[in-house]
């Protein structure tokens, strides 16, 4: 299976090609096949992948099931997974039949929806397993096209103003990087990232308009790609695309939004920030860790005042990033992993969360928090699967999300001890919001008419929770399952990366950790 | 004036031969009635001289003392530009005749006007470079008041024969000048006058900005664009279409040949000019352009922005430069053709429809050719995977290698604000309110095209169809 990763990135694409050219008419039945081709594409999709969890053998720290071929333009189609990047794979792969299973409701332009998804899927493979830089930036703005799409024919009210949002931003922020990639290029006289992770860039000082930049060529590139990282992830405070594009996407978009597209942002700062620009990052890293001690607590604040629940989730979903960002820049072993297993674990529990809110919307068509309340009365099952995955985003121990939280605040404990004081006051606050939110929509009596004939989840949905509350049980109770995979390469990101910044930086981070 | 002269020029003779036989035929034959047949005999004229030139032996070859040189970098200007306006000619037969406008000086003119790029891209000496110039911009002065019972069609050949005359005067002048202070009109021996010195004479320097400014005037780069959206507006849209294309792809190699074979030891000096050109041009077209709604308009500042990023692989004076340039060119016209063919067909009751509002909903009853728009629009807007984001990535790229890193953030922002008019299209046929609909039938010529176009946007990511190595042998043979 030496073209398996190939395989799974074009399988999806193959099956939108085949259902956009094969599939006709516009009846229900043409519906229903396009839902179970979708369905059908995805779920083979998440089976190769789990030859790919098969075959990946965890103690290498090297890239695997690598493949290489000339392209054009200089560039060449490399692609491969190492331990960061495998679990991101499985995690697109493990979630899309799942959004797709959840869409089955839609009615508009069924077949454009899946063809959507399905082309979003491969791309979104793609920008994990791309070794070419170029390769990296076409599958990480391809991306933007079918979700561009998906916000402005299937979203609600106000979706053109987040589609050109959504669109505009990640753009500007990607166009930057493109800039930044060019000029490695041209430093290195490669787009190859396993030949760039090994180059030395350049970190003698230089003089740009004036300004004297300390970290010189390293610096200019690491900004350039923050810009289209930070927008992705979204931090504070270029994280305002994201509630509108949440709110406006319909709860499939949503799931994937959250669940994939953003981890997007961690991925390249843990594939090009950390590992290419060493002293930079150093350099940098009480910033980006300030940035992200706000953005949990501001977030988190601004979560608490919002009425309306998706976009509620939306800014708990920055504040979940926000100590992604910290355990990355926190560069030890227990941040780094955190911050990929916190980015695993928000996978499934904001994914489970938007669907969440999917099932009440599908019945009520508002996400007024107001609009509810009672709902335990009449959807029981409902209320206890919302009440698991409230828990799981709070941080409750024995669910995944507790064990990203920690990992990160330890992380970042021993790189900047006041960050993680602020950090973790995030958790109450997340506490605050999650636990308010539930007890407005779940609790009390129920008083409004329209909820009167409500109905409870039906087996379909009831099936789509099901794996998302065995995977958040089974990382809270056995992260090893996660942290083993990942552990090696972490590890050598970490060595890497300590050898590589000054001996000065890291006897004053010695002396600043001791006291 | 040997035979082995005769030879080297024979593509250009045999088409204005060709073009010269068809006139008689239209004027001593039936007239209009011709029109369709000789618009179909031109196209397939175009494209055999096309495969001519493609075909055409190797090396390098000039004819009449070095006036006029036929090397791999004219060959694919020559193969562009051709294999565009046959596809423009093609395009707009039916459109012409169905409005009153099928006179069979149309394809004829078209011919004319080819051979004048072709002789442009293959000029070797001043002289060469302003018959080419003028034969070709004469015959579209003509081409774009063809509808003479039309205001706004005279009006937009008035203006651009009056702008096109100012920009010929400053070409002659700078021209004069240049001969003046080198002694020669051969760009080899300008070359030489220039010789190793580090910056040029100041006569020499005046001659260069003013030949500059003369060539920024027919690629409509900015500050020399006033004239393109109300030419694009007021022409015909199949004359648009060749304005678009064709024109473009000659006027920017004509560019190239000028800088390098005659001022290429002193690139820094025009360098600047041109990343001055390309900077403005991409912001001016991509600004101007979000409050268009007149289709025809919009293109015109689409194509501002796109010249001024063809000029930014220019601005690098390097071979990569030049060879992104071409790629960048072939690319734009692949786009262009596609997206006009498109253009020609939005009509309503018969009528020509330009306002993008008429888009509304567009996806909703013609699935098929939305998708092609809308995969056209994003590689317009250079978003990845498409092709035009390769054409993109290539300009950026030279410039960054010639050290010019501040004109790639510049073009990379540009490019931003440009997304959004593309966008805005997108936006229209798939998310706007449903309105009037437009007239669905298209004519067969027209969807090949439209939908080849976007399939080459989306195929060419595999191999490019061998474009690059072309335009690199070209790119070689005028960097030397």
């Amino acid at each position: 299976m030496e073209n398996l990763l190939s395989i799974i990135t074009f399988a999806p694409i193959v099956a939108a090609l085949i259902l956009a050219i094969f599939l006709r008419g516009e009846d229900r039945a043409a519906q229903m096949n396009a839902k179970w081709v979708a369905l059908f594409a995805t779920l083979v999709t998440f089976l190769m992948s789990l030859f790919l969890l098969a075959g990946f053998d965890g103690a290498d720290t090297g890239f695997q099931f690598v493949e290489d071929h000339d392209w054009i333009m200089g560039l060449r189609y490399k692609v491969g997974v190492d331990g960061i990047s495998v679990l991101f794979v499985l995690l697109t792969t493990f979630l899309m039949p799942l959004v797709i299973w959840s869409a089955w409701q839609v009615e508009t332009r069924v077949k454009e929806y899946m063809i959507a998804f399905l082309l979003l899927e491969g791309l979104m493979i793609g920008v994990f397993i791309a070794l070419d830089l170029v390769l990296f930036y076409l599958f990480f703005e391809a991306g933007l096209i079918p979700m561009f799409l998906i916000i402005g024919i299937w979203g609600g009210k106000d979706r053109i103003y987040a589609a050109f949002k959504f669109f505009l931003y990640t753009f500007l922020g990607s166009v930057l990087m493109l800039v930044a990639m060019i000029a490695m290029y041209v430093d290195a006289g490669t787009t190859d990232i396993v030949a760039l992770l090994r180059h030395d860039f350049s970190s003698a000082p230089m003089v740009v308009l004036g300004f004297q930049v300390a970290g010189g060529l390293q610096t200019l590139l690491w900004i350039a790609f923050f810009a289209s990282f930070a927008v992705k992830m979204p931090m504070w405070p270029v994280h305002t695309w994201l509630p509108d594009a949440h709110v406006q996407a319909p709860t499939a978009g949503s799931v994937v939004l959250a669940a994939i597209l953003l981890k997007m942002g961690g991925y390249g700062f843990l594939r090009f920030s950390l590992p290419m620009f060493p002293i930079a990052s150093d350099m940098l890293a009480p910033f980006v860790l300030w940035l992200s001690a706000i953005a949990i607590v501001y977030t988190s604040l601004v979560a608490l005042a919002q009425s309306d629940m998706k976009k509620l989730i939306a800014y708990s979903s920055v504040a979940h990033m926000g100590y992604v960002t910290m355990g990355i820049f926190a560069a030890n072993q227990q941040g780094i992993d955190g911050a990929i297993f916190q980015m695993i674990s928000h996978g499934f529990i904001s994914g489970a969360l938007f669907l969440c809110v999917g099932v009440i919307y599908d019945r009520m068509h508002t996400r007024e928090i107001d609009a509810y309340g009672g709902l335990v009365n009449r959807m029981p099952a409902y209320a206890l699967v919302f009440m698991f995955f409230t828990m799981a985003n709070v941080g409750l121990p024995g669910t995944s999300g507790f064990i990203g939280e920690f990992l990160t605040l330890m992380g970042a404990f021993q790189a900047n001890t006041w960050v993680a004081a602020v950090a973790t006051s995030g958790v109450i606050l997340s506490a605050a919001y999650a636990l308010w939110l539930y007890r407005r929509v779940v609790f009390g009596d129920l008083i409004k008419e329209s909820l009167r004939s409500i109905a409870d989840m039906d087996r379909r949905e009831k099936l789509i929770f099901a794996p998302l509350v065995a995977m958040t049980l089974l990382l809270g109770v056995y992260p090893r399952v996660v942290t083993d995979v990942i552990g090696p390469s972490v590890g050598a990101l970490v060595a890497d990366y300590q050898d590589a910044i000054p001996a000065e930086a890291t006897e004053l981070a010695d002396a600043a950790a001791t006291h | 004036m040997t035979s082995a002269d005769f030879s080297t020029v024979l593509p250009e003779v045999l088409l204005a031969l060709y073009a010269m036989a068809v006139l008689l035929l239209g004027v001593y034959g039936g007239k209009d009635r011709l029109t369709g047949p000789i618009t179909w005999t031109t196209v397939a004229a175009l494209l055999l001289i096309a495969a001519m030139v493609g075909f055409g032996g190797p090396g390098e070859r000039t004819a009449f003392g070095g006036t006029f040189i036929d090397d791999a970098f004219s060959r694919f200007a020559k193969v562009t530009l051709l294999i565009g306006a046959a596809a423009v000619l093609a395009m707009g037969s039916d459109y012409m005749i169905r409005r009153d406008m099928g006179r069979f000086e149309y394809p004829v003119l078209v011919c004319l006007s080819v051979t004048g790029m072709m002789i442009m891209v293959s000029s070797g000496d001043l002289m060469t470079l302003y018959m080419g110039l003028e034969l070709q911009s004469f015959a579209i002065y003509i081409l774009a008041s063809i509808r003479r019972d039309s205001v706004k069609s005279t009006e937009a050949g008035m203006k651009y024969f009056v702008l096109g005359a100012l920009s010929s005067g400053l070409l002659l002048y700078g021209a004069s000048l240049t001969y003046g202070f080198s002694g020669t009109t051969q760009f080899a021996g300008i070359l030489s006058a220039v010789g190793g010195a580090e910056t040029l004479p100041v006569g020499l320097l005046f001659g260069l900005v003013f030949l500059i400014a003369g060539l920024a005037f027919k690629v409509s780069a900015v500050p020399f664009h006033m004239w393109t959206p109300d030419v694009y507006e007021g022409a015909p849209t199949p004359v648009t279409a060749l304005l678009a294309t064709a024109p473009k792809v000659a006027a920017t190699a004509l560019f190239a040949r000028l800088v390098f074979d005659a001022f290429g030891t002193v690139t820094a000096d025009w360098g600047q000019i041109v990343a001055f050109l390309s900077v403005a041009s991409m912001f001016l077209g991509s600004v101007a352009a979000i409050g268009q709604r007149n289709i025809k308009r919009l293109m015109a500042y689409s194509s501002i922005t796109h010249m001024g990023f063809a000029l930014m692989g220019l601005a690098a004076g390097t071979e990569a430069g030049v060879q992104a340039m071409l790629i960048y060119m072939a690319v734009y016209v692949a786009m262009n053709v596609g997206t006009f063919a498109f253009i020609l067909s939005m009509s309503r009751d018969g009528q020509p429809v330009t306002d993008i509002g008429a888009l509304n909903m567009y996806a909703k009853g013609e699935p098929a050719k939305a998708l092609a728009m809308l995969v056209l629009m994003f590689s317009l807007a250079g978003v990845p995977p498409m092709l035009g984001f390769f054409a993109k990535y290539g300009v950026l790229m030279a410039a960054v290698g010639a050290g010019m890193g501040w004109l790639a953030v510049l073009g990379a922002i540009a490019s931003v604000i440009g997304a959004y008019y593309y966008l805005r299209l997108v936006y229209f046929m798939y998310f706007g309110a449903e309105g009037d609909a437009l007239d669905t039938q298209m004519p067969a010529v027209r969807w090949a095209l439209l939908m080849g176009s976007a399939a080459v946007m989306v195929l060419g990511v595999v191999n490019m169809f061998g474009v690059e190595g072309a335009a690199a042998l070209a790119a070689e043979a005028l960097v030397r």
